[in-house]
């Protein structure tokens, strides 16, 4: 069992924060606490092109703050060095993450304990950007499943797909409205039916009903707009209500079923 | 790096123009990339297709473009002929036009209802907004709130042809953040729109595609040249941002090795510093916007902002198959800054009586600079890929007149 597959033996919370937006060590102590079982840790980049207006109001002040590649590894070090047993993922855009070369990157993410890299614009096609030198290190690529993966593509998705499926459940950016139940319902059999791998289910998810709701049907839910939109408005006040908002998200996921 | 057989024959199946182009999209995308491929392939061997397009850029657009002689402006410079390829005289005033009426005839046979499309200097947004109302289509078009300040004249173009013009805050608010905005539009409206984009880049295949499209411009002119000279230039020049027009016009004279080609960056103030939109002179290659290329970034591959006195040139990437042409060592490059561009604005404007838009003004400025370096007998062709009209209020700012 890896840190990964271990959390996603029951229905899991994924919770999604920046790095570099506020004071992201206690951000994270927060989400911890309040019962996060997987860490999806964002990248800041300059031109996050498939996020809504929190995360990329979230970009910008991570950067604007002087955020550089050095200081997410480094706080995904500290993180690790702190849980050892809470999986953490690094998600971003494929500039950064090759800017100083694919292994160089990967050997980064096994030094500092990263489980697995969600890396949005490098689809299976593009898979040998960076999909190999992960896999050398044993880092968990984990790709994205979308409304529009038909039936005839999810193979090619899947196919070197670890750690587990990230089902976007919305054609659209991050932070808007969420899919109806019922289409979550039927994708999330379609994946299961497809592949062995959990299946987390993000994209508009805000509230501890909507997340219940897709718990008993998946084995994970993301939840990031909603906690990056609580950094923005509380800055360095802001792990009292992540925590508090993690809690209420874990509570329902935990005992949905 | 090997020598091709060919320099004509990129990009390879998947997209790649030897290490450069691809489809680096959000999977939500990729779906539909891959639609619009299948499509492209159908049209390119449909001549119904080809009919109609051909049909479109010689009663509505206005080709084939006028290939001219500029006789005093050569003996102003007192070396190699000048020629022009006068694009700037297609309707709409630039060269977009042709790419957008290509696509927009593939957008309907896709069955898409509605378009999007980016635009920096309101040239590609001006040509979309007309492609639009021509067919009937609704159409929005992202622009930096940047770009909406210093183009108010195409924004009033566009609202005029009945597009909704969006003003993008994010980021610099320029070109780079107007195609992010698109991208965004275009993951979550996928089933209905299909997305216009301006030049050689983006995800395969529209590299491609757009190539294609603008290569009108070389093949017309190569055949102009032959029919009035007997002879192909000795050397091609274009201005890039993203680099259509370059492409356009360099790409069917490829494989001619005695023809040297030039493609012309915006240097800004300076390559010295680090306002100036040169990406393969200033860049490192890199992945944005769907494509590798050449790209202007720090050293966390964070894109940094590129100047120019083009709004149509400061965009901090450019199409990939230019970055394929400048590591083969095909295609030359420079880059010329504001100053020089304004330079040969002016130039222009008083030997041939003919206003240019500030990208070829670019241009101009180099062939200025090549002009006298060569015999008498040489030749060199231009391109002149859009009028100056956008501009007048920039360039009167910059020379301290008050309009």
């Amino acid at each position: 069992m890896t840190r990964l597959s271990s959390a996603f033996s029951s229905p899991a919370l994924v919770a999604f924060i920046t790095a570099g937006d506020g004071d992201t060590a206690a951000n994270l102590d927060a989400l911890v606490e309040g019962g996060a079982d997987v860490i999806e840790l964002g990248m800041p980049f300059t031109d996050p092109m498939a996020d809504g207006p929190a995360i990329q109001a979230a970009n910008i002040r991570s950067l604007d703050a002087g955020t550089t590649t050095a200081d997410v590894i480094a706080i995904a070090a500290v993180f690790r060095d702190r849980y050892p047993e809470v999986p953490l993922v690094l998600m971003g855009y494929a500039n950064p993450m090759v800017r100083r070369g694919a292994a160089w990157f990967a050997a980064e993410c096994k030094r500092c304990g990263v489980d697995g890299v969600i890396c949005v614009d490098i689809p299976p096609e593009e898979d040998a950007e960076l999909g190999p030198s992960l896999r050398t290190m044993d880092i968990a690529p984990i790709r994205l499943a979308t409304p529009t993966t038909d039936a005839k593509r999810l193979p090619q998705v899947l196919q070197g797909s670890d750690g587990f499926l990230y089902y976007v459940s919305v054609a659209g950016i991050t932070g808007k409205q969420q899919a109806a139940q019922a289409s979550i319902e039927e994708a999330v059999a379609r994946l299961k039916s497809a592949t062995d791998l959990p299946v987390a289910v993000g994209f508009g998810v805000r509230t501890p009903e909507q997340a219940a709701d897709i718990a008993r049907v998946a084995d994970g839910v993301v939840v990031g707009s909603a906690l990056v939109e609580l950094v923005g408005r509380h800055g360095k006040d802001a792990p009292d209500a992540l925590r508090e908002l993690t809690s209420a998200l874990a509570d329902a996921v935990h005992t949905a079923r | 790096m090997d020598s091709p057989n060919s320099f004509r024959n990129q990009p390879d199946e998947r997209g790649h123009f030897g290490d450069f182009g691809g489809r680096y999209v959000a999977e939500t995308l990729m779906p539909l990339i891959l639609d619009l491929e299948r499509e492209y392939r159908t049209a390119q061997s449909d001549p119904a297709f080809q009919a109609e397009f051909d049909d479109l850029l010689e009663h509505y657009v206005g080709r084939p473009s006028p290939l001219y002689f500029a006789k005093r402006l050569t003996e102003a410079l007192g070396g190699a002929q000048v020629w022009f390829k006068r694009d700037e005289l297609n309707h709409t005033g630039a060269h977009k036009i042709n790419n957008c009426i290509g696509q927009i005839l593939l957008a309907i046979r896709m069955g898409k209802t509605r378009i999007i499309a980016e635009t920096g200097a309101g040239q590609h947004g001006v040509a979309t907004a007309t492609v639009c109302a021509r067919f009937g289509l609704p159409c929005v078009i992202y622009m930096g709130a940047t770009d909406v300040e210093r183009q108010q004249p195409n924004v009033f173009r566009m609202k005029l042809l009945g597009a909704e013009v969006v003003p993008v805050t994010s980021g610099a608010a320029t070109l780079k953040d107007a195609m992010n905005e698109g991208l965004r539009d275009w993951v979550a409206n996928v089933h209905d729109t299909f997305y216009i984009i301006g030049t050689a880049a983006g995800p395969h295949p529209y590299p491609e595609l757009v190539r294609d499209f603008q290569s009108v411009i070389g093949k017309e002119a190569r055949a102009q040249m032959l029919d009035r000279t007997g002879r192909l230039p000795d050397l091609l020049i274009a201005c890039i941002g993203g680099g259509s027009n370059a492409l356009g016009l360099f790409h069917p004279f490829l494989d001619d090795p005695e023809v040297r080609m030039l493609g012309v960056e915006a240097a800004g103030y300076g390559l010295d510093g680090d306002q100036h939109a040169a990406s393969l002179l200033g860049g490192a290659p890199g992945i944005l916007h769907g494509n590798k290329t050449y790209l202007l970034q720090d050293e966390d591959g964070q894109i940094t902002e590129g100047h120019s006195i083009s709004a149509g040139l400061d965009y901090p990437g450019i199409g990939p198959e230019h970055a394929w042409l400048k590591d083969t060592g095909r295609v030359e490059y420079t880059a010329i800054t504001d100053d020089e561009a304004l330079d040969g604005f002016q130039l222009l404007c008083r030997t041939e009586g003919i206003i240019p838009a500030l990208e070829p003004s670019h241009a101009l400025a180099a062939v200025a600079k090549q002009a006298k370096e060569m015999p008498e007998e040489s030749v060199i062709l231009a391109n002149l890929c859009g009028r100056g009209d956008k501009d007048i209020f920039t360039v009167a700012e910059k020379l301290g007149v008050e309009i």
